[in-house]
Formats: C-alpha cells, structure tokens, sequence
C-alpha cells in the first residue's frame, strides 16, 4: 500500500508541474461551459429587424413598436422599397425584414383582414426559423388584443403551447449536460491514455513493470489521480452553470454525482483501452481526439437529436457511451427524474466499463508477453 | 568461486513455432559481471525478460536470485534492479523526488531513503542537484544517477539492457568505473551491450545467435580460443560465420 501511495503520488507531481496538462483538467472545462452558455445560445436577442412599410398608420406603428420592444429585435432598418430588401440582408445585420403591405391599416379596419410578409435571411435556418417563429408569435398576440370594430366571428382554435421543465426554452439546458458528458470523457479518456503511453515511450513503463509493484498497481496509481481531479471537475461545471446560468439540479444531487462517477470510471477505462492499442502519445492523442470528440459532439444527442437521424446513426450511436449519460444527466438536472427511470442507461454505462476494463487487461497480457 | 545468484538450465522459450531462446544454460556468480552479447534478434531481450520476471519460460529451470522464474516472479522483482536503454528517470520530478519514488517503490522506510540519498548525493558529488528537475541535468549525470537509483534498494543482481547506448567515451568510462564498484560490493551485474570494447571489461561474457548461447567464457579465453585480438573479432567470427 505504501508503495502504491507514493506511486499516486508521483502521478500529481506529473500533473501539477505540467501547466498543460493542469489547463486542458481545469480551463478547458470551464472554458466550454462559458463559451458554449454564451456563445453558442440558440435564443434570440437582439436580432436585427428591418421594417418595410409601404402603409404607414398607426396600427402599423403600433404593431413595429410592439415587436421591437419584445426584447428579441432590434430594428436596424426603415426600408422603402422592396429592392433595398436584398440589400439589408447582405449588409449583415439583419436577420428578417417584416413588410406591411399598402393600406395594412385601413384594410384591416374595413376587412378585418390584411397582409404583412416576413422575409428571413435563409443562409442561416436555425436563426431564421426561430424570427419567423417569434415574429409570428407577436403578430398573433397582437391580432388577438386588437379590439377590431368588425366582430371576428371565424371559429378559432387557441392552442396555448407551454414548455415543460424549461419554460423559457434556455438553450443552456441543453448544452451545459452536453457540455458535461463531452468534456469528461474527453478529458479522462485523453489524460489516461496520454499519462500511459508516455511511461512507454520514455522507457519508464519498462522500468516500473520490473518492479516490485504489480501491473493493476501501475494502471490504479495512474488511473487514481485523474479520477479524484475529474470529479472535482464535475463539481466545478455544476457549480459554473448555478452561478453563470442558474441553472438547477432539480434531482438528487447524489444521484448525480454517483452517476457521473460511474460515468469517469468508464471514461478512464475507455483510456486505458486506447493506452494499450496505441504506441506513442500522438497515436493516443489523435485517437482520443477524433475518435471520441466528433461521434460524441455529432451522434450522441448533444446538439442533434437522434430521433431525427437516419437509422444508421442510430445504430452507430448505441455503441456511443456519452448517447447514454447525456439521457442520465439530463434526467436527474432538468426533468429531477430518480434512478427508476434510468436504470436501463445506468446499467449499459456499468457493462460498458467492465468490457473496456476486460479488453484492456486483455490486451496488457498480450503486451507483456 | 562465490555463489550462483542466476542458474538457467535448458531454458526454451517459444511464440507459436518461434523459438527465441533455445536450451539455454548458463550460470551467474555472486558479485560476477556478466556480459550477455548478441547481434540484434538473437534473443537477448526475450532472455533478460525471462530473466526479470516480465514472461515465464516455456520449459527448463530457471532460477534468479534463489526465486523460481515460473512461480516466484514477484520474489525475484523485489531481489533484482533494472536499468534499460531508454532513459529511466521521470524528466519532470527533481533528483530527489525520483530516489523517493523509487526507494518508495521498493518497500525502503523514509529513513532509509534518506541515509541512501545522502549517501548518493555525496558520492556523486551532487548536492546541489537535489531539487533540480531531471531534465535539467546533462545527459551523462543522468546516466549515472539511473544506474544509482537501480541498485538503490541493494538488489542482488542488476540488470543493464544496454545503459551506455548514446553516451560519450568519457561519460561511458565513468560508468563503468561504477559497475565495477558495484560488483565489489557483492551485487551482480548482468550486462547487455553493443559495444564490444565494453564486453572486455566483463568477467564473463556469453555470446548469443539465432536464439542459442554459441560461445561463453572469459574474453581471454575467447580471445585465445578463436585466436583473435580482441572481443570484436570473436564476435564477428561466432555471429557471422564466413561462409566456406
């Protein structure tokens, strides 16, 4: 046992003394978590607007007032004409150019019906979608509060949407559990299989299987380190994402973390893997990179759903462990659910683990013979 | 003669139907230098693994340092040092922290480390390395420091897979001058080497090829026997036959 301390012990000198590696542990993370919170926001706000008014009353006024002042526009443009249309979008700023047709008011008045035409920068869907979405929200809001003096007998359907567990549809919901299940298994799958191989390229690996310490001895005093540094690193993204985004943990904060645990195991695992399959650190290095950052970011439900994705990816994703922590975590942050409801990914995490624990060992046998 | 701390007898060693080592027999002496020659690929290193634990024989008796190689591995690890061709220190740790981590290593008690570091630091002349980083330090003082760190914990026989590979004349001397005042202090040295003027230095050599021990004795006998001048040529002799 004594040993076996000063072994770990040597392994957080390694860590400590190297800025590098103590950057990609602690700012890399907190780094991710800030600019994807902030950054990467799905939201609105302040979106560039232009206004085409070809009628020119006081509905339209008060309409254009009431879609700037919502907080998600700002109006960058009074055009007049439809050809400076092509123009404001190259320019950049604006994202959509909201267009009330001629007598809009009048109309409205006598007919109890006018026209008013959204146009939206479609370069860029995400964003286009979500104006046209919001401005139509407005516009509808609008019709309804306005107490036109032609009774509106048409039969309406009001359906009132409301989004649970996230009311304000806060894109950090999103990302801060994505954020989380990216970055450890990153980080700790890296950290391992770097920390490993670079024992064998330098020759100290040699030295230490001499040893009187035994080979799981070796693998543990490696392993140990980063396992106690990842957790603490949990904490850190969890309290980040309280102060800067407010964002709650509505379950148990046990459970959490008891799962994140489980899921650093395995990423230190998956590491272990990689360490014994490869023969230098930029193999381990490229390995862990784009072996694991691309599937995880793409395919295991961070940004993109995987309902929406072609049957292969779906397939292709199952062997994908984050696919399943992003369910666990978002489970117990978001919707508070307990361990009933995601046993089933707890359990493929634990089977994950013990198989990359037996490839590896597996694979050290081969080696060393 | 003192006491075999190395007995191997009829060692094979097989990959499939690859037979690296071939009925090897040699013994090793207390206190002895023991040169272990042979071109690349004739199963130095697969002997000396053996040897050190990391992989069991396929048959034959092997015996280091009173351990049996099949069933005592982890006896023998705790009774031998090693020091290989690559660089064996961590670049990142100070002087200090490798004998600490060493020394811890091998089960010594902190008083014990620190008698033996003292020791170390002033044998060397070395004090004012103490808190400096590894890679700090010219080449040939880490050289010297590795081979001390191997036989820190007084083993019974030492392990050397090539140590002076890379290393000026000057320096390579000096370490030498080390591996002798090893052996007097009674622990072995069993030495791998491509330098040949180095084996002459061994009390023994063994010379290896394609897999089998074709030659051992002391270079002078060698010499005498296949009437060459020096270790080089009987080297070149045994390994690489002339063709007739």
């Amino acid at each position: 046992m004594k040993r076996f301390l000063g072994f770990v012990k040597k392994e957080f000198l390694h860590i400590f003394r190297d800025y590098r590696t103590l950057f990609i542990l602690f700012g890399i993370p907190a780094a991710q978590i800030l600019i994807f919170g902030f950054a990467v926001s799905t939201d609105i706000k302040n979106a560039g607007i232009a206004i085409l008014d070809l009628s020119h009353d006081e509905i339209t006024q008060q309409l254009t007032d009431k879609i700037i002042s919502s907080g998600f526009f700002k109006k960058t443009d009074n055009l007049l004409h439809y050809n400076d249309i092509d123009n404001t979008f190259k320019r950049g700023k604006t994202k959509a150019v909201i267009i009330f047709e001629k007598d809009f008011g009048k109309k409205l008045i006598s007919e109890g019906k006018a026209n008013l035409s959204i146009i939206a920068d479609g370069s860029e869907p995400n964003t286009a979608t979500l104006v046209t979405n919001y401005t139509m929200a407005i516009v509808n809001d609008f019709t309804k509060s306005f107490a036109g003096p032609v009774p509106n007998n048409s039969l309406r359907i009001n359906p009132e949407v409301k989004m649970f567990y996230n009311p304000n549809l806060k894109s950090h919901y999103m990302f801060v559990p994505g954020v989380i299940t990216l970055i450890l298994i990153l980080i700790c799958a890296l950290m391992t299989s770097v920390t490993i191989t670079r024992e064998k390229e330098f020759g100290t690996m040699e030295v230490l299987l001499v040893s009187p310490l035994r080979p799981i001895q070796i693998i543990l005093g490696k392993v140990m380190p980063y396992f106690i540094l990842s957790f603490v690193n949990v904490i850190l993204i969890i309290a980040l994402s309280w102060f800067v985004f407010a964002l709650p943990v509505k379950g148990s904060m046990l459970l959490l973390l008891a799962e994140s645990m489980l899921y650093i195991l395995m990423s230190l695992t998956l590491g272990i893997l990689i360490s014994t399959v490869s023969s230098n650190m930029q193999q381990a290095i490229f390995i862990s990179l784009i072996g694991l950052m691309l599937p995880t970011v793409l395919l295991s439900g961070f940004i993109f759903p995987i309902e929406n994705m072609p049957k292969v990816y779906d397939f292709v994703s199952m062997i994908l462990p984050p696919r399943y922590f992003i369910v666990i975590i978002k489970n117990i942050m978001i919707k508070g659910t307990g361990l009933l409801f995601i046993w089933k990914e707890t359990l493929i995490l634990t089977i994950m683990t013990m198989v990359f624990i037996g490839l590896s060992v597996r694979n050290f046998k081969i080696r060393l013979e | 003669m003192s006491e075999e701390v190395i007995y191997v007898h009829n060692l094979v060693k097989k990959f499939g139907s690859f037979t690296a080592n071939d009925s090897l027999s040699f013994e090793v002496y207390g206190g002895e230098i023991f040169g272990f020659l042979g071109a690349n690929g004739a199963g130095k290193t697969t002997a000396l693994r053996i040897l050190s634990g990391l992989s069991k024989p396929t048959s034959g008796d092997v015996n280091v340092a009173g351990f049996d190689a099949y069933r005592q591995t982890e006896q023998i690890k705790k009774n031998i040092g090693y020091m290989c061709q690559k660089f064996s220190l961590y670049e990142d740790l100070t002087v200090k922290e490798n004998i600490v981590l060493y020394g811890g290593i091998y089960g010594m008690s902190k008083a014990l480390i620190r008698e033996r570091l003292t020791e170390l630091l002033a044998k060397l002349r070395f004090q004012e390395y103490e808190n400096r980083i590894i890679s700090d330090l010219p080449l040939g003082l880490r050289q010297k420091l590795a081979f001390s760190v191997a036989v820190l914990h007084e083993p019974k026989i030492v392990f050397l897979d090539e140590p002076t590979g890379g290393v000026d004349p000057i320096t390579r001397r000096q370490f030498w001058e080390m591996i002798y005042e090893t052996a007097e202090r009674g622990i072995t040295v069993f030495v791998t080497t491509h330098y040949m003027d180095e084996a002459e230095y061994c009390d023994r050599i063994s010379i290896m090829s394609e897999g089998r021990i074709v030659a051992l004795d002391t270079p002078s006998n060698l010499k005498k026997q296949y009437n060459a001048e020096n270790v080089e040529e009987v080297f070149i002799k045994i390994a690489r036959p002339v063709p007739s």
